[in-house]
């Protein structure tokens, strides 16, 4: 796969703040790819220096096998965590004035326009002004905005703070499918049950330093502890219990299930393979529940936090 | 790619647009014009009314001095006391009584009253002063054996004609018109740049309290945005100004019609016709005509242009900082008051050491320092500056007008992105190196 953008040795002082030291991404074409990290941790930064509002101190950025330049503002589409439109206009001149500004021309963004408002069922915003509207709907209209000049690269910042569940959710969609269309993303966040919905590739940033990077499975792969999560029923529960924990490395586990079972988290060697806790808990118990614990996008984050502020 | 006149386009739609500067607009020149008329109505009111003053002259020192107009009528009282005089004319409802004492003319001056049930306007007892000065002069002179027509043939009203060495003749009456000239131009830069450099501000901050700010300057550089900003305002400005001057001019001919009521009589255009009152013999007109034919016209008109522009870009610029720079309003006061002492001190050196000597030392420099010279300069050019002189201040002005902005576009870069505390200068100073 190839990559759209790549950003080498970015560092960025404010003055004694160091926002950025020495963060490297590559983001894969054609992925979503999520930039994650504790508020303040300097993903904005980042962000804004893709986007040209900030120039790095040290550092390059490469879009598309080319260094940055003015003119890839039109092939970027950024909607930034502080987001909001003019208040007193109307929202039909305000999105064709934001999509000229991008490098549209005033026919292609009205056709373009009328596309969206069609799609989203919104056609009689068009000469409301944007303080008339509530503030979940002007974030569609900042949605449609963003995308309208289909760009090859996608910026989202917290794309779904201010969203009601329903709408989230179309928006999501919405950026599956432009990624499916070919265009690449970059998502940044520090809710992690979009980063798991989402995200191809992840990098995380923290105390402006990137602390880990990859493919979201891989990551994963490398994180997981080989715990595997059981559900045993047996006529004796507390003898079972002290059976596996005379054997394996135990701790409780909670989750549904539909019987009276013991819960149970076992976490193996090394050396150990999942067959052999099959083959004893064969041998012992009736088996309802069996599944690999897979660290979540949460965990991982916490965990590498945790170990990088040590 | 140039977005500036797509910015252009937005922020001046946008100002011109808006309901409050539409209202602006058309009710600015009808409330000055109404206020105007008032004033003048009501002047003419209080000047139609008609005034008696009843006079006690035991003496009779006045004898003809005091002459019966349409609006003030003097009623003689004779052969009455004073207590009479005073119940008499209180009884007539008089405006009041004069009432000259029989005493020998040397001490009679000390002793003269005016008794009234109100206190009276100055303006009338001023009048009746120099009335009765003038009389009782005459008669003391007359008494001193003065021939009084001989004194009336001595008497000689001289008026300096005033000419430079080129030839170019000019008088009092056209230095008073150049004053006003000037003055009118330095004031109209002076407003303008705080009407308009304001509403740079504001907008300004309505981007950023908006937060839309980020999603523009991630299609267009901070720079371009600024500038079309300021050019949009800027046009916005124009068009009002001139939609101001037409509808003055036109509510002006149209209430003078209505009302009968000549505006030219509120008491400014009074003073001005006082001032140009001189103006008696056909002579001196033609003189002021053919020295206003002299007037640098062509180079006023031009310098008009060229520093109103510079002044007004040099400012806005800094206006545009300071809406960056700040979240709200009220935040604004400590970076605005020192640039509104800056151009209330170049309109007030520049109007009043013009007055005195237009090519005085202190004028002089004033012109040339940038934040003052547009509006000193204005003031000064009807009065002759050399044109290199014009050249240099406008070179001058034009080379921190550059330094300005690039400074300006620095606060306006970091600003705008910036949330929260108010910066102090200390902050500010920092964001030019970010």
């Amino acid at each position: 796969m190839s990559t759209l953008l790549e950003a080498t040795n970015i560092s960025k002082n404010f003055g004694e703040f160091k926002a950025l030291s020495d963060v490297s991404i590559q983001v894969p074409k054609h992925s979503i790819f999520g930039l994650l990290g504790p508020n303040g941790a300097g993903k904005t930064t980042l962000i804004r220096i893709i986007n040209q509002i900030t120039m790095p101190d040290v550092g390059h950025v490469i879009l598309d096998g080319e260094p940055l330049k003015p003119e890839h503002v039109q092939y970027i589409g950024y909607l930034p965590e502080e987001r909001g439109l003019y208040k007193s206009m109307k929202v039909g001149e305000q999105a064709l004035y934001l999509a000229q500004l991008k490098g549209l021309s005033y026919r292609q963004a009205k056709q373009r326009l009328n596309h969206w408002f069609e799609k989203f069922e919104i056609s009689h915003w068009w000469d409301k002004k944007i303080e008339e509207l509530s503030k979940g709907m002007a974030q569609k209209i900042q949605f449609i905005v963003t995308v309208l000049h289909q760009p090859k690269l996608l910026i989202f910042d917290e794309p779904f703070s201010g969203f009601d569940p329903i709408n989230a959710n179309l928006i999501k969609d919405e950026i599956l499918q432009l990624r499916d269309e070919g265009a690449t993303v970059i998502f940044s966040t520090h809710r992690m049950e979009s980063v798991e919905e989402l995200c191809d590739h992840i990098a995380l940033i923290h105390q402006s330093k990137k602390i880990l990077d990859g493919n979201l499975i891989d990551i994963k792969r490398k994180h997981k502890t080989n715990t595997f999560e059981v559900g045993l029923s047996s006529s004796n529960l507390s003898d079972l219990e002290k059976q596996i924990s005379a054997r394996f490395d135990i701790s409780p586990a909670d989750f549904r299930s539909l019987e009276d079972d013991l819960k149970l988290k076992i976490n193996l060697k090394a050396s150990e393979t999942p067959n052999d806790l099959l083959t004893f808990l064969n041998a012992n118990a009736y088996i309802n529940h069996f599944v690999e614990v897979i660290p979540n996008a949460n965990d991982i984050f916490i965990q590498t936090v945790k170990n990088n502020s040590l | 790619m140039n977005h500036l006149p797509l910015i252009i386009k937005r922020e001046y739609l946008a100002k011109v647009k808006n309901k409050s500067f539409i209202l602006m607009t058309f009710l600015s020149p009808l409330i000055l014009v109404g206020l105007l008329s008032l004033v003048a109505y009501l002047t003419s009111v209080n000047n139609e009314k008609v005034r008696t003053i009843a006079v006690l002259d035991e003496a009779g020192f006045l004898n003809e001095a005091l002459v019966s107009t349409d609006q003030m009528i003097y009623e003689n009282l004779t052969d009455i006391s004073l207590e009479e005089a005073k119940k008499l004319s209180n009884e007539n409802n008089s405006y009041g009584l004069l009432h000259v004492p029989h005493l020998p003319i040397d001490e009679v001056s000390s002793q003269i009253k005016f008794y009234s049930k109100e206190s009276p306007s100055l303006t009338l007892i001023s009048n009746l002063e120099s009335k009765i000065e003038k009389r009782l002069g005459e008669l003391k002179l007359k008494k001193l054996g003065v021939d009084l027509s001989k004194i009336k043939a001595a008497k000689t009203n001289v008026d300096i004609n005033q000419e430079d060495y080129q030839g170019v003749k000019t008088s009092k009456t056209v230095s008073f018109l150049k004053l006003i000239f000037g003055g009118a131009a330095g004031y109209l830069l002076f407003m303008f740049i705080i009407i308009y450099g304001n509403l740079i501000m504001r907008s300004v901050i309505e981007e950023k309290t908006s937060r839309i700010i980020e999603v523009i300057i991630s299609s267009v550089k901070p720079m371009q945005l600024m500038l079309g900003k300021i050019f949009g305002t800027s046009l916005a400005g124009i068009t009002q100004f001139a939609i101001w001057i037409v509808l003055i001019g036109v509510l002006s001919v149209v209430s003078s019609y209505i009302f009968g009521v000549d505006i030219s009589a509120t008491p400014q255009q009074e003073l001005m016709s006082g001032a140009v009152a001189d103006v008696n013999t056909n002579a001196e007109l033609q003189a002021i005509i053919s020295e206003f034919h002299s007037l640098p016209l062509l180079n006023l008109v031009v310098a008009f242009i060229l520093f109103f522009a510079g002044g007004y870009l040099l400012y806005s610029s800094l206006y545009a900082a300071i809406g960056a720079a700040v979240d709200n309003e009220t935040d604004t006061q400590q970076f605005l008051m020192p640039i509104v002492m800056l151009l209330v001190v170049g309109f007030y050196v520049g109007f009043f050491t013009s007055l005195e000597d237009p090519h005085g030392t202190i004028s002089k420099v004033f012109s040339y320092i940038p934040f003052t010279s547009p509006i000193v300069m204005l003031i000064r050019i009807p009065f002759g500056v050399p044109i290199w002189e014009q050249a240099l201040s406008f070179a001058i002005l034009i080379f921190t007008f550059v330094i300005t902005v690039w400074i300006a576009a620095k606060i306006y870069r970091v600003g705008i992105l910036m949330y929260g505390k108010k910066p102090s200068y200390k902050e500010l100073i920092k964001w030019l190196k970010y």
